[in-house]
């Protein structure tokens, strides 16, 4: 053995016991993707209004309110960044519920109180005609609704004009469609100290409220204002109840009740306590994966993985023998290095990157075809295995470097135009090449080395 | 350098194979301009939902279910007997929500596996990074081959991968596939192998070139391509073989990227040496380069 092949052997035991030292026991040390773990990618986009402009503040502050209704929903590793001037880039790994994790982000949550100048009367349900003999009759019934419907329209329409003359009334709406014309915000949100569910007499959740100093000053001012009368509540310009305030309450606690579900009122409660957001957001985009499509992700990539491996371990061995002994033997390290560099890069696999991994299993052996078949023209060209080898190598690698290179071309720019799982994609293929040009040059060369010398007469061509 | 005893005359039928690839890529043309690509929510912004229910379902039971829950614009893609994928062209909130209180209605036990929602200034984003993201790889793959090979080597590269892409596009059009994201991403893999295999039979045309003069263009490309080809033949098969099995068992998520992969490469080892090779046959019959 030369020097040269020496130092090549232990170089390859080298970097393959350092691989397997990073890569085993596996369990929990890859990064998954959101697309495999499950969770929720948000985009938003703060949008500003004339009165309410978009600046950095603004934007700091979104920040930090987000911040503060993930940690409290208690979402483990969120990332919660900015992007560019106006948008954030919110990812909650493991959310098992995606809807709610859209509002918990999206709501402004603009509490307010309000007292009511004036109510219009809700619209009742439309008839059905199974509720009524004939059609004459179910006629009459909806011509008593058309005018029901209208005659209610006509007093929202009253209320709108009246609001319109005065910049403080305003008119808002609840969840049955009832219109309300509202005084001026009378106490708002940021006066809040503490949110919380519970509980009412008759068992429905609610959000228990409790005022700070100033809060509780214009509370109590509020409520001796209105004795008698209705005071709305509402939630970024939805009434959510209006009651009847029966006493002054000077305390500084009140109480929402509306029709929630606990969860809901949870959400409520922590988006009370983080506070509303300073300007109003839009979605832009959100891609949420439930946790059981993840593993069946995993599960699904990894049995292509397997299957695809083992078909190309086969035709290897089928194909050329003793030589793919080395040629699976080398895709065996390029798997195990893209694994370990993965880890150490700390770089997040998706599931584009599994189709990755598993598109570089087969485009590997692409080295130690190249090499193989120089081989074999230098032996037919007369020439003994071992200067065979020799030049079979030489030759191939140019090659082989040229046509990788043009793929890490297209690797670099998908990572640099990507986002997400395409970028996932793009790192594992680029590792994927890089590390199986290693072992189709280095490993094969080295196992080859090995084999050779302890059989000289080993035959190459089948 | 020895010749293999049984040389297969390539070259022969270059121009019925330049007819073909003409005739494939016009009728791609045409598809991509009258079908068109059916572009996913990535680049037309929308709402996909991609459900399991408890028991199973039909197409048409999950339509019905939708429509009377106010969604008519829908698309469903049933990928078993349970699972379905709904793409709404709506992208409010409001929408979303109705489909999905619509299908929980029909069946309480209904699981939501994927919500992606894009929004409408997001998705023209993504499309016009996809166009800079193809163009920038081809220019700098132009560039690379022109560096390392002769400029007429990354003419005719360039020439075989467009090839490669717009048949692959013009397929995707014919199947009315989706196209999204991680389509762009299946597409730059197939133009990376289409020039990995281009490069290894021209890499050889440049070791025999000094024989240009004495054997002549066509029998040049000849002998490159039989020196090659049972690497062309392995290396596709090596490939083709987890590809396939990534279309088969890969999961419904991953199945048109697959799908997409599988027939890049196809046409990606037929390009290398009756695309590539053929057109610098001709190119140089009629310019000789020596």
């Amino acid at each position: 053995m030369l020097k040269r092949d020496r130092w090549r052997l232990l170089l390859v035991v080298l970097v393959v016991a350092a691989a397997l030292a990073s890569v085993f026991p596996i369990q929990g040390k890859i990064r998954l993707g959101l697309d495999l773990k499950g969770g929720a990618h948000i985009l938003l986009q703060a949008k500003g209004t004339p009165e309410n402009p978009v600046t950095e503040d603004s934007v700091e502050r979104l920040l930090a309110v987000l911040r503060n209704r993930v940690d409290q929903y208690g979402v483990s590793e969120p990332v919660i960044q900015r992007e560019g001037r106006d948008r954030i880039i919110v990812d909650l790994p493991g959310v098992e519920d995606p809807e709610a994790a859209l509002e918990l982000i999206g709501k402004t949550a603009l509490l307010e109180f309000r007292a009511v100048e004036g109510v219009s009367p809700r619209v009742p349900a439309s008839p059905e005609r199974k509720n009524y003999e004939d059609d004459a009759s179910f006629a009459a019934a909806e011509e008593r609704w058309k005018e029901a419907a209208e005659q209610v329209a006509a007093v929202q329409q009253e209320m709108a004009a009246k609001a319109e003359g005065d910049d403080a009334l305003a008119i808002m709406k609840d969840e049955k469609n009832v219109a309300y014309l509202l005084g001026p915000a009378l106490v708002t949100g940021k006066d809040l100290l503490d949110a919380k569910t519970a509980f009412d007499n008759l068992g429905r959740p609610v959000v228990t409220i409790k005022f700070n100093a100033e809060g509780t000053k214009l509370f109590d001012k509020a409520t001796a204002d209105n004795v008698g009368r209705q005071l709305s509540i509402a939630l970024d310009g939805v009434v959510v109840s209006a009651p009847v305030v029966q006493e002054r309450i000077s305390g500084g606690d009140a109480q929402i009740s509306g029709s929630f579900s606990p969860a809901e009122a949870q959400r409520l409660a922590i988006m009370l306590r983080a506070g509303a957001l300073p300007v109003p957001v839009e979605i832009l985009e959100n891609r949420s994966v439930g946790p059981t499509l993840g593993s069946d992700s995993i599960e699904s990539g990894l049995r292509a993985g397997l299957i695809g491996a083992a078909l190309v371990v086969l035709f290897m061995l089928l194909y050329y023998r003793f030589l793919g002994i080395a040629a699976d033997a080398a895709l065996g390290v390029a798997v195990l290095l893209v694994f370990a560099a993965l880890i150490s890069l700390k770089a997040t696999l998706t599931l584009p990157g599994i189709a990755g991994i598993v598109l570089t299993i087969g485009m590997a052996v692409d080295g130690n075809i190249l090499i193989y078949e120089r081989i074999k023209e230098e032996q037919r060209a007369g020439k003994t295995p071992l200067a065979a080898v020799d030049a079979g190598f030489r030759k191939a690698i140019t090659t082989i470097m040229d046509a990788n290179i043009t793929t890490l071309i297209a690797a670099a720019v998908l990572y640099y135009f990507g986002s997400g799982p395409i970028r996932g994609f793009a790192v594992t293929l680029s590792i994927g090449i890089v590390a199986s040009l290693f072992s189709a040059i280095v490993v094969t060369r080295a196992l080859l080395q090995i084999f050779l010398g302890r059989s000289r007469s080993v035959r190459l061509q089948q | 350098m020895s010749l293999r005893t049984k040389q297969i005359r390539f070259m022969e039928i270059r121009r019925i194979s330049l007819a073909l690839s003409a005739l494939l890529l016009l009728g791609s043309m045409v598809l991509l301009m009258t079908k068109g690509l059916n572009l996913g929510i990535d680049f037309t912004g929308g709402i996909i939902v991609q459900v399991e229910f408890a028991s199973p379902v039909t197409v048409k039971e999950v339509r019905e279910t939708l429509a009377e829950g106010g969604q008519q614009h829908v698309t469903i893609q049933a990928y078993s007997d349970r699972g379905v994928i709904v793409r709404l062209a709506a992208d409010d909130e409001a929408s979303q929500k109705a489909a999905i209180d619509a299908m929980k209605k029909k069946d309480s036990g209904v699981n939501v596996l994927r919500i992606e929602k894009v929004g409408p200034v997001v998705g023209k984003q993504l499309r016009e990074e996809a166009v800079v993201a193809v163009a920038v790889a081809l220019v700098g793959i132009l560039l690379y081959i022109t560096v390392r090979f002769r400029f007429r080597f990354a003419v005719v590269s360039v020439a075989a991968l467009l090839h490669d892409t717009i048949l692959t596009l013009g397929l995707f059009s014919l199947l009315g596939r989706e196209v999204s994201l991680t389509f762009i991403a299946a597409i730059l893999t197939v133009v990376g192998y289409s020039l990995n295999d281009t490069i290894v039979v021209l890499d050889r045309v440049r070791e025999n070139w000094k024989e240009l003069r004495s054997k002549g263009i066509v029998h040049l490309l000849d002998l490159s391509i039989n020196q090659t080809l049972s690497r062309t033949i392995n290396t596709s098969l090596t490939t083709l073989l987890p590809v396939t099995a990534l279309f088969l068992w890969g999961g419904p998520v991953i199945g048109d990227f697959s799908l997409a992969l599988l027939a890049g490469i196809l046409v990606g080892t037929y390009s290398s040496i009756y695309v590539a090779g053929a057109l610098l046959c001709e190119w140089n019959l009629r310019k000789p380069e020596i």
